[in-house]
């Protein structure tokens, strides 16, 4: 016995096609600079100790808030070290901080998302409840008062940046829940006797794929911005460490003598944030071209 | 209207709770719990149980809040550490300033980044569309810090530097921190506006795009309508509302961001007040400004739905 499948059954809506998505990704320029910035930033994080032109980490007193030079090309910091190395090396740190705050707030995030639209009811008003009052802090303030009170590390500032990405993942993958849930493909799911586990695995997620891959994109640039501004008020790495918001805290005692030392580490997370948002956006394009403007 | 208000109120009371518990929860966070916070990392065992007394400390955690509920009702949120003044009275001074800053920054940046917004959703793929964009992107991907220590080294060494090698001899051209005059204001309202500004731009750009494709703009066009008339009566009003939410939106990120504008330019406001404390442990001080700024977020997400129900007549008030 031969059935026709409901074309319902056999094509989701808004299924993550690979070759034409990245087709549209190839096809937008703003996109592929953005790309070709997170590829280099990537590279320079993951091989900072290859390619640095000297110790992050050695000081030198008499080359203290030098200027570029052909043997320091981003000059020296206010105690002699090498920029560019301790620029490569706070690469390394921004990439490991983004990658795992976001993975925090991705996880968590999507959890609570699937939970509060699959479920619905009290699940969904608690949950939903919690969001709420994450999202009457001002984002960056929820960090801080995160780190003030837990204490100023990097781990604690990796915890806290995923914390608050957490209600952009949730509302996410609450919304697109809810609006999968009610297609055939999941009734007849369900009328086949398939847990919630699998619905949610086999059903929902694949099709909450694309909108959680342009957000994690995004959501880097917040990350890293939000990284560089816990560093900038002390709440982040420990002084000595080469990270971004760290190294324009203490250059920024110098700003007038020698404003190279803040430069460098500012442009650098301007550009890297640039890079993310430019591909978030032409991820967005090519993988949902409803929304292309 | 009034009804719609009232239940938006309503609904605002659990969120406004919620943010009670989490400040007033924070400092449980605190290793050691809030005694040995408040009386410091050498304290006595002895020292440590007279203060859990003193601030009931000892009793059951929701007789605890209620407490902590009822005293914030007085306005009475504690005496800070450092300087042993209330904290209201430390806010009070405080709060004007980073008020003064956010208003500024939000009328500087909306009337640029609508303007810019509209241009460029009437020159769709023009140069000046292009351009605008990618700087309202590089605008937003700014850090707000990093900013504010480019435009001081701009006004306060490069353009005096600058100056003087043409023959006109001068000083800073804008005071680089501290607050008191207009010129005070220059530096931290640019920095905290062109980060805002960029957002409202891309958002304006965005939804005039779409008002200019629906059929009204065109029938407007088709009777002969000026061209102002058509984008700046029909499609903008129109265009409005989203714009709105997210200039409503900007003000509540206004006020966190001023915590580091405040830094940089060392601008007393309340930001400023609340990382100055964080370095002291001053824990009632900065639960005192986390709760503040944050009431302020949701009453002016508050105000923004209630000012989007008043300019969108299709929205039903109750």
């Amino acid at each position: 016995m031969t059935a026709s499948i409901p074309t319902g059954l056999a094509a989701p809506h808004n299924r993550f096609k690979l070759p034409t998505s990245i087709r549209r990704l190839i096809r937008n320029p703003l996109a592929m600079v953005g790309l070709f910035i997170v590829l280099t930033f990537i590279f320079v994080g993951l091989f900072a100790e290859q390619i640095s032109p000297h110790d992050y980490d050695l000081s030198n007193l008499s080359m203290a808030r030098k200027g570029p030079s052909a043997t320091h090309l981003l000059g020296n910091d206010e105690i002699g070290r090498d920029m560019l190395s301790r620029l490569f090396h706070g690469a390394r740190i921004s990439l490991t901080l983004s990658i795992i705050s976001v993975g925090i707030g991705l996880v968590t995030g999507v959890l609570m998302g699937v939970a509060a639209g699959y479920f619905g009811g009290v699940v969904d008003l608690i949950i939903m409840g919690i969001i709420d009052i994450m999202l009457a802090f001002p984002s960056i303030l929820l960090a801080i008062v995160f780190v003030a009170f837990l204490g100023s590390s990097l781990q604690n500032a990796m915890i806290a940046i995923g914390v608050l990405s957490i209600p952009v993942y949730t509302r996410l993958v609450r919304s697109s829940t809810l609006s999968i849930k009610e297609e055939l493909f999941v009734e007849a799911a369900r009328a086949l006797g398939a847990s919630h586990l699998t619905i949610v695995l086999r059903h929902i997620l694949p099709n909450v794929f694309a909108p959680i891959i342009v957000q994690s994109t995004l959501q880097m640039a917040v990350a890293i911005q939000a990284a560089a501004a816990l560093g900038f008020l002390g709440l982040g790495a420990p002084p000595d460490v080469p990270e971004w918001g760290n190294m324009l805290q203490k250059g920024r005692n110098f700003i007038f003598s020698a404003p190279h030392i803040v430069l460098y580490p500012g442009l650098a997370t301007m550009l890297v944030v640039f890079g993310f948002s430019l591909l978030g956006d032409g991820l967005r394009d090519a993988l949902d071209p409803r929304l292309n403007r | 209207m009034t009804k719609f208000i009232l239940r938006r109120l309503l609904l605002a009371i659990p969120t406004l709770l919620g943010v009670s518990f989490l400040v007033f929860a924070s400092i449980r966070l605190v290793p050691g719990g809030p005694a040995v916070a408040l009386a410091g990392e050498l304290a006595t065992p002895q020292m440590i149980e007279q203060l859990n007394r003193e601030l009931g400390l000892d009793q059951p955690l929701l007789i605890q809040y209620v407490n902590y509920l009822g005293r914030m009702l007085r306005f009475d949120l504690g005496r800070s550490i450092r300087s042993g003044l209330p904290v209201v009275e430390e806010i009070q001074t405080r709060l004007p300033r980073t008020l003064l800053l956010a208003v500024v920054s939000l009328a500087v940046s909306s009337v640029l980044g609508i303007t810019i917004g509209v241009t460029a959703a009437t020159r769709p793929n023009s140069l000046f569309d292009g351009g605008s964009m990618i700087f309202a992107l590089l605008g937003v991907s700014m850090p707000i810090f990093w900013s504010g220590l480019m435009l001081m080294i701009f006004f306060a060494v490069l353009l005096p530097q600058w100056l003087t090698s043409i023959g006109f001899p001068t000083g800073p051209i804008l005071p680089p921190t501290g607050s008191g005059t207009w010129q005070h204001l220059v530096m931290p309202v640019t920095a905290l506006a062109a980060n805002s500004m960029a957002i409202q731009a891309r958002m304006t750009r965005a939804t005039m795009l779409e008002v200019l494709r629906q059929d009204y703009i065109r029938t407007a066009r088709a009777k002969g309508q000026k061209e102002r008339i058509v984008i700046y009566v029909h499609a903008l009003r129109n265009a409005m509302l989203p714009i709105v939410t997210i200039i409503g939106l900007q003000f509540g990120t206004l006020l966190g961001g001023a915590v580091l504008t405040e830094t940089v330019f060392s601008w007393p406001g309340i930001g400023r007040l609340l990382v100055d404390t964080i370095s002291f442990r001053d824990y009632p001080v900065i639960q005192g400004t986390v709760l503040t700024i944050s009431i302020g977020f949701v009453l002016t997400n508050l105000a923004v739905d209630v000012l989007y129900a008043y300019l969108d007549p299709r929205i039903k008030y109750s």
